[in-house]
């Protein structure tokens, strides 16, 4: 938290390579009824997130409610202070301070949009107020004449045309749809380097959800945007991020090129995930009715959480020692990983190891 | 328990049409649909928010109230012979809502008549769990509530014990027989729900996007539940998503619905694998592949019309990418693909040999079509 001595290596190049936003070992409990006496409780809603977003590349981080995905988003905007972990912004650490300035400094380059539109737009305030105030706030338009300049261009941006006729509208003259691309415009309109979305379209209609999709693709690539696409659905981050993250009850499991990430699961959560997503291919063999999936249930309560890795009472495969302790990442080639003890220890080997020779004879 | 499935009709809705009285005019909500639904069968109704898809339902289940109106046709609901429960029939058969041909129209029913029906004959699931279980009573009571009302003559004991009975077939522990609403997951919820609606043993279950808020591993063990108590029971069911890709997993036949009408219908293995309206096409492109290569999709450009407004012919129109000349002044009607597929319904000029210019577009076409459509609306 203090200075960048641990820095990581991947960004000390500054190369093309080097990621926009980063987070290591991000780490946030809220605490829960809070009492006089006993223990304090806390919801362990992320434990040791590590993300990079890179310029003009998008990132998808799933996984079912609750598994602390909106929370990370939430963190990397500032809207929350991690309880442990860094934030490396270009290669430079965070100071997590929350004075105005600060947040003002940092969120110039950070943008949130969020999953409802319909809650995330002020109903009393126009299209023109919306966004007029970013503008204003971040000193991008100095005139009136500048700032309807700016509105319509940024209208235009996300399709809204004819802009001249949206600028004077009310929310609630708008399509769910259309919200979303005035939620996205406002995020836009601070010009940010890197956008945070949490599930854009997951309350949008299934038609609109390719339009709001394709129009965040394309402002990916025009402006070299670091993207950040939060969803529960994982066939979606197939067709829209290059990188595939899944989480799981706070922890990451697996990641990596999203190709390799959702036609060669390994992280059994992320198999389950994937058998469990409506997918109409398998009608075409033949099948009729729903078929079974291996594991069932939910995921666990965050209070006090299953010990080792999380997944372990779901997991078909699961071991003994995935009760006593997480996984470290294992390297599978290719950028893709994933913490499971099925592929490797990972770099904990070497601790597991040493202990070894006193087991065996 | 089974009933003789046979492939006669349970339900036969003719020319419904359902209106919003709106004071800036009539919302035609339901334009004149019909479908027919056989004993047994899962029938997926799918289409965008606003395509009268949920409107259909709540008219079949006769839970419309103002500013909602029926305005036109029938619903005729076809009570099977040998049931436990002929009283029930019995007494609905005696009434004006019965037809000549041993149907009951339930657009007829008065509403002593309704509550004999309901529950008994056709439950329904909403969407939300959380909103539909009373969060006061425990979902044992809510169960039992159901059989005091409708078979007066069980005793408190056996309420209990087919209480029991009902949380074992959804897969729910019994002892949480006294849990409330709140103490469950969303997924036990929805569960509770579904065993209130079988309750009864009904003949037709509506379930209006039932998973919607749901997980994904959750909704899929919903599903199956879902899927699995319809073939045993042999109950009818109509399944209301816009979620086309996990619709065709589950139903044996889909009907698209746009625009307050009834645009396709086929077998859920035909629609995917072939789909013949345009609309069909583009709707089910919406959705990303899990498997296959990595497409590039556009979805439909543009938004669903007013309803109040409804484009003259074919209400797709101003969106299709295969309009031609008839499809702005003539309206099409559902009618069977060709004469080899009296199965396969659809309301397309493209297939109307009267109408159409040559042969019906193939699958690459359609895709041309959409592609050339997104061409221009980049540029614009």
């Amino acid at each position: 938290m203090n200075g960048r001595h641990a820095m990581p290596v991947a960004q000390a190049g500054g190369g093309p390579a080097a990621p926009a936003l980063e987070a290591l070992h991000l780490r946030k409990e809220f605490p829960v009824g809070q009492r006089l006496w006993g223990t304090p409780r806390a919801v362990h809603a992320v434990e040791d997130a590590s993300v990079a977003l890179h310029p003009g590349r998008a990132t998808a981080l799933v996984g079912e409610s609750g598994s602390g995905k909106t929370t990370v988003a939430r963190m990397l905007a500032r809207l929350y202070d991690p309880t442990a972990g860094t934030i490396y912004y270009h290669g430079e650490a965070v100071r997590l301070k929350r004075s105005a300035a600060a947040l003002r400094q940092y969120r110039r380059n950070v943008q949130l949009i969020f999953q409802d539109p319909f809650a995330s737009l002020n109903p009393v305030h126009s299209v023109r107020y919306h966004l007029a105030r970013p503008l204003q706030i971040f000193g991008h338009a100095r005139t009136r004449q500048q700032e309807t300049e700016q509105i319509l261009a940024l209208l235009q941006r996300v399709s809204l045309t004819p802009a001249e006729q949206f600028i004077e509208k009310y929310p609630h003259q708008l399509s769910g749809g259309q919200r979303q691309r005035i939620a996205i415009a406002r995020a836009l309109a601070v010009q940010p380097r890197v956008l945070l979305a949490d599930e854009p379209v997951s309350m949008l209609d299934v038609s609109i959800r390719l339009d709001i999709l394709n129009l965040l693709l394309r402002l990916k690539d025009e402006e070299q945007l670091a993207l950040l696409y939060i969803t529960h659905d994982i066939a979606s981050a197939r067709y829209f991020a290059d990188d595939t993250l899944v989480m799981y009850a706070g922890q990451l499991v697996e990641g990596g090129p999203s190709e390799a990430v959702t036609q060669e699961p390994k992280h059994p959560y992320t198999r389950l995930l994937l058998s469990a997503a409506p997918d109409p291919e398998r009608i075409k063999a033949g099948a009729t009715g729903m078929q079974a999936i291996g594991a069932r249930g939910e995921i666990p309560s965050l209070i006090s959480p299953p010990t080792g890795c999380r997944f372990h009472p779901r997991c078909p495969h699961a071991m003994d020692i995935c009760r006593q302790r997480f996984p470290q990442r294992t390297e599978l080639g290719g950028g893709h990983w994933t913490n499971c003890f099925l592929y490797g220890e990972g770099e904990g080997q070497g601790q597991k190891a040493s202990a070894r020779p006193a087991v065996k004879p | 328990m089974a009933i003789s499935v046979g492939t006669r009709t349970l339900l036969d809705v003719r020319n419904l049409s359902v209106d919003y009285s709106a004071s800036n005019g009539a919302v035609h909500a339901v334009d004149n649909v019909s479908l027919t639904l056989k004993r047994g069968e899962i029938l997926g109704l799918a289409g965008e928010s606003g395509c009268g898809k949920s409107t259909m339902a709540y008219a079949i289940t006769r839970l419309l109230r103002p500013p909602a109106y029926i305005t036109g046709g029938q619903i005729l609901y076809y009570p099977p012979e040998n049931r436990v429960r002929a009283a029930v029939v019995s007494r609905l058969s005696d009434s004006d809502a019965a037809q000549p041909d041993g149907a009951i129209d339930l657009l007829q029913l008065s509403n002593k008549q309704l509550r004999g029906f309901r529950w008994n004959e056709l439950s329904i699931v909403f969407q939300s769990a959380m909103n539909s279980l009373n969060p006061v009573l425990t979902i044992g009571t809510q169960i039992t509530d159901v059989l005091k009302a409708h078979r007066p003559e069980m005793t408190g004991e056996q309420r209990q014990r087919k209480a029991i009975e009902l949380l074992n077939l959804v897969g729910i522990a019994s002892d949480r027989i006294k849990s409330y609403p709140h103490e469950l997951s969303g997924g036990m919820r929805q569960r509770a729900v579904i065993a209130i609606a079988l309750a009864l043993n009904p003949e037709l279950i509506v379930m209006d996007e039932p998973t919607t808020a749901l997980d994904v591993v959750v909704q899929r063990e919903i599903l199956e539940l879902i899927s699995s108590l319809c073939r045993d029971f042999s109950m009818a069911l109509i399944f209301i998503t816009h979620d086309l890709s996990l619709l065709l997993e589950l139903a044996d036949q889909v009907a698209i619905m746009y625009a307050g009408k009834m645009v396709e219908r086929a077998a859920s293995q035909d629609l995917y694998l072939n789909p013949r309206h345009p609309y069909s096409f583009g709707l089910l492109n919406s959705f990303p592949n899990l498997h296959g290569p990595r497409r590039t999709m556009g979805g439909i450009p543009g938004s669903p019309p007013d309803l109040r407004a409804v484009p003259t012919g074919c209400a797709f129109n101003p969106r299709c990418p295969m309009a031609f000349g008839p499809c702005t002044s003539v309206l099409p009607v559902l009618q069977p693909l060709s004469p080899a597929e009296q199965q396969r319904l659809i309301a397309c000029h493209l297939y109307d040999p009267r109408l159409a210019r040559g042969e019906a577009p193939s699958q690459e076409q359609f895709a041309a079509g959409y592609a050339s459509l997104h061409e221009k609306g980049k540029s614009r």
